[in-house]
């Protein structure tokens, strides 16, 4: 790969780096060292600072007190450009693509130097050939609005790498990357690290990819280095979680199976819903949800997981077929989704469940601000009463206290998603949709996620969890099944749950569609 | 800071600036065309707020601004930026016009009601039909509203020319005048006609709809973040739909006003450019509809300095609408500052 440049990544250090908002310490004096060549993995919880130290460090974000040293030298980075031009780079945690261009455009004006009069088959040619040298599948040609967000992190890695940055800052790069897709990414990168090309620096909360592709762990609490140290055969994920959050974190059980069977909360007949990508349609012939069932959908992003969501939620119109709830035709609106306690938590909920320049307590009550004790007699908005609910829903996953005047775009990718899911998730849902609801979340959260599914489902909830997280479905599912071009493919329970079958219908190998499949 | 006042405190201060950077370019432009800009600024100031009258006037002319920024304002709220009220005001004002004839004989007060409700209700449909076509068939708002407009005011002129016109209107096309009982008066102890009074009412009642009300909240929803209104099954079509309506309602009644209470007919002096000067009213005050009433104050009392100007400083009829043009310029130019004025807001 002749872009990841010749000379060796620079050295990069920060020393003692503060950065306030606020009344809000986002980092306290923070250190980090990156090695020419390593792969640096940065840990600590939702709000812990990893984001911020990461934005200082391409001059995204200004530090308030502090030191940069890059090579030993004292830099002073005002913008993205300087650090771009010492071969620092950033992929954010949330996109940053141009959404009504193509891959191919969006990668091309990314370039400082982008020629005046583009040869736009010459680009594309380039660009093939260095795709051949990369394992991330993307189609250059597909509007990236038209993206789901995996295949938009892929392009964002990509267009870092085409950029020639040499020190690369990954804001969570894998939580939207199936686990073969994550392997690959990391495993390519920490090649490319090995051969002393690039340096890696890489937010995540799973761990097992910090064990199996990191070389250095920096831990941070509440904006402080806690921990730093290369990684070896002594440390494992129990320690860094340990070291993450002060103890180990609690592991969520595989429910019980389900005895008798429930009535079909959801069912789907014969759906077709276009795509937006304007791929082979969703195409669903039959799939069912029961009360007190986790049915899992797997499938890598962009097979059309997102247009049923979609559908599901009423932001999506259906072609043809049919959605039913509780054996009535589903219309999703307001009377329909309190009638059915419905929750729905989909993908990149900043952009798909928010209103990211309302207060974070106006977002937290969009389900119940029409009613009694929030809505008056006369039809008037009781801002106590909102306060408080929105405090109560707020606390369910600890989203950050304080902030609920503030615009839920500011907070933290993690804090976001928190707050839809104490709003989705409440004791009387009884019908959810979830797309990745552990997205973006700390350890210790996410397992809080995790139970949280189970005791829905043990009160009857029908849970329909679309993941990209393979264990996260194998651990929660009653059945799973896997979607491959807008068609399930493959159907099989949970405790029978083989990842080599799966992960092979996920890719479009799947010969083997069960006889179980759809009940 | 209170993190809720932020916002606020921030539109307060960029409009602000904005105001202020448009004087500075309206100054060189005054220095320009060899004028002393102190002089300017006197008369501009005098013949504004100066006097009893210099009030009276400013006022009479910021009644139906405020109903128009409301067109552009309400729906705003729901996210959409209709820019088409000129049309829908002069359509508003026929329909009143015409209705007001068939109440000579009714009791004033209702007299005026079914007045004014005839221009509503025309202001309503056509504005409302920019958010039905926005909602039906995706047709932009931006867009559909503008070309609607012109539309709007082809139609007055045909209307008025082949039907409606007042044989002895001659050299002024205009309809009949309207009876008395639907008249009009003026504010008690004061030369301002009883339409500031509703449209002080309307931009309260708007304030308390919007930004108090269960269904404003629901429809901020709607302009803050489509799919999340979607995801949660508020019906989006209708609440768009309902702002445009309102807003329309609002900016024919302007029109109503302007026949019942100034011009008592409906002729080309209606079409006086208050719809689109409401717009930038409505920018002016950041959509906020109590921040309406000062902004259209501000812009009336420009527009009523309008006259001494040209006549002090053999000025053209130009000059006022290049200031409006000016500050228009600067504070949409404004809002790109949202955010990096008072931080936090960076992701
Ligand atoms: N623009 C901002 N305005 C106000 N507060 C902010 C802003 N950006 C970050 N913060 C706060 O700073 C703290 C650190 O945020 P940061 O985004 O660095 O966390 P993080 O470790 O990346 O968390 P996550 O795992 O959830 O992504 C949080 O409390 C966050 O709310
Ligand atoms: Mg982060």
């Amino acid at each position: 790969m002749t872009s990841a440049g010749l000379d060796p990544p620079p050295r990069v250090e920060a020393r003692g780096l503060a950065r306030r908002f606020g009344p809000v310490i986002a980092l306290d004096a923070a250190d980090l060292d990156v090695r020419p060549g390593s792969v640096h993995a940065l840990l600590g919880e939702n709000g812990a600072g990893k984001s911020t130290l990461a934005k200082c460090l391409v001059g995204a974000l200004a530090a308030d007190r502090g030191r940069i040293v890059v090579d030993g030298r004292d830099v002073t980075l005002r913008h993205p450009r300087d650090a771009h031009a010492l071969g620092l780079g950033m992929v954010w945690q949330h996109f940053s693509l141009v959404p009504c261009l193509t891959v191919l455009e969006n990668l091309v004006l990314a370039r400082p130097d982008a020629p005046r009069w583009i040869d736009w088959r010459h680009e594309r040619a380039a660009l093939d050939a260095f795709l051949e040298d990369v394992p991330l599948r993307i189609d250059p040609g597909a509007r990236v609005a038209d993206l789901a967000a995996g295949e938009k992190q892929r392009v964002e890695v990509v267009r870092q790498l085409r950029l020639g940055h040499r020190v690369l800052f990954l804001d969570e790069p894998t939580s939207v990357l199936t686990p073969q897709e994550a392997d690959a990414l990391l495993g390519r990168l920490r090649a490319l690290a090995d051969a002393g090309r690039i340096s890696v620096v890489l937010t995540t909360h799973k761990l097992d990819e910090v064990i199996a592709h990191a070389t250095h762990v920096t831990v941070l609490r509440r904006g402080r280095v806690v921990a730093d140290a290369p990684l070896d055969r002594t440390i494992d994920a129990a320690t860094l979680a340990t070291w993450m959050v002060g103890h180990a974190p609690p592991s969520v059980a595989r429910p019980a199976p389900r005895d008798a069977r429930q009535p079909a909360r959801l069912s789907i007949r014969a759906l077709r819903v276009a795509r937006a990508a304007g791929g082979p349609p969703v195409a669903i012939d039959a799939l069912d949800v029961h009360a007190g069932e986790i049915v899992g959908v797997a499938g890598v992003s962009g097979n059309g997981q997102r247009e049923l969501v979609e559908a599901l939620c009423g932001q999506r119109s259906v072609d043809q077929g049919a959605i039913d709830v509780d054996a009535r035709p589903w219309r999703a609106d307001r009377a329909s989704m309190r009638a059915a306690r419905f929750g729905c938590v989909p993908e990149s909920p900043l952009a798909n469940a928010t209103a990211p320049d309302m207060a974070l307590a106006d977002n937290l009550v969009l389900r119940v601000f029409d009613r009694a004790p929030i809505a008056s007699r006369t039809g008037r908005v009781r801002r106590d009463a909102l306060r408080a609910s929105a405090q109560a829903l707020a606390a369910r996953f600890a989203v950050q206290s304080g902030a609920l005047g503030r615009a839920i775009a500011t907070l933290s990718g993690g804090n976001v998603q928190r707050a839809v899911l104490g709003r989705e998730l409440v004791d009387d849902t009884r019908l959810l949709v979830a797309v990745n609801p552990a997205f973006g979340l700390d350890v210790g959260a996410a397992a809080d996620v995790r139970r949280r599914l189970v005791e829905l489902r043990a009160t009857g909830c029908a849970v329909l969890l679309v993941s990209e997280d393979l264990d996260e479905l194998i651990t929660l599912s009653d059945r799973i099944v896997v979607m491959f071009e807008g068609r399930v493919v493959l159907s099989t329970l949970g405790v029978e749950a083989d990842r080599q079958a799966l992960g092979l219908a996920m890719a479009g190998h799947s010969a083997i569609a069960s006889a179980r499949a759809d009940n | 800071m209170v993190d809720a006042l932020r916002p606020a405190l921030e539109s307060a201060l960029l409009s602000a600036g904005a105001l202020a950077v448009a004087a500075v370019l309206v100054i060189a432009l005054v220095l320009l065309v060899g004028h002393d800009p102190r002089e300017i600024a006197t008369t501009l100031a005098r013949s504004a707020f100066g006097s009893r009258f210099a009030w009276e006037n400013t006022l009479s002319r910021a009644a139906p601004l405020m109903l128009a920024a409301l067109c552009t304002a309400i729906p705003a709220h729901a996210g959409l930026v209709v820019i088409g009220g000129e049309g829908a005001l002069v359509l508003g004002g026929l329909a009143a016009s015409q209705a007001a004839l068939f109440v000579a004989d009714v009791p004033p007060f209702a007299a005026i009601a079914i007045t004014c409700a005839a221009g509503m209700l025309v202001g309503a449909a056509w504005i409302g039909l920019v958010g039905a076509l926005q909602q039906a068939r995706g047709v932009n708002e931006v867009i559909s509203s503008l070309l609607l407009s012109i539309i709007a005011l082809g139609l007055f002129d045909w209307l008025l020319e082949e039907f409606l016109r007042d044989p002895a209107s001659l050299n002024y096309p205009a309809t009949r005048p309207i009876p008395d009982a639907a008249r009009i008066g003026a504010l008690p102890g004061l030369d301002v006609h009883a339409g500031l009074a509703v449209a002080l009412v309307a931009c309260v009642a708007a304030w308390w709809v919007l930004r108090r009300s269960v269904t404003g909240f629901a429809i901020r929803v709607v302009g803050g973040g489509v799919r999340a209104a979607l995801g949660v099954g508020l019906p989006v079509g209708r609440l768009v739909v309902a702002t445009c309506v309102a807003g329309g309602a609002c900016v024919g009644l302007a029109g109503a006003i302007e026949v019942a209470a100034v011009h008592e007919r409906a002729g080309g002096a209606l079409h006086a450019d208050y719809g689109n000067t409401g717009i930038l009213v409505a920018f002016l005050a950041r959509h906020h509809p109590l921040a309406i009433v000062p902004a259209a104050l501000l812009v009336g009392g420009l527009a009523a300095a309008s006259g001494p100007l040209q006549r002090g400083f053999d000025l053209p009829d130009a000059f006022v609408r290049i200031v409006e043009g000016v500050v228009f310029l600067a504070v949409i130019a404004s809002e790109t500052l949202r955010g990096r004025l008072l931080p936090p807001a960076a992701r």
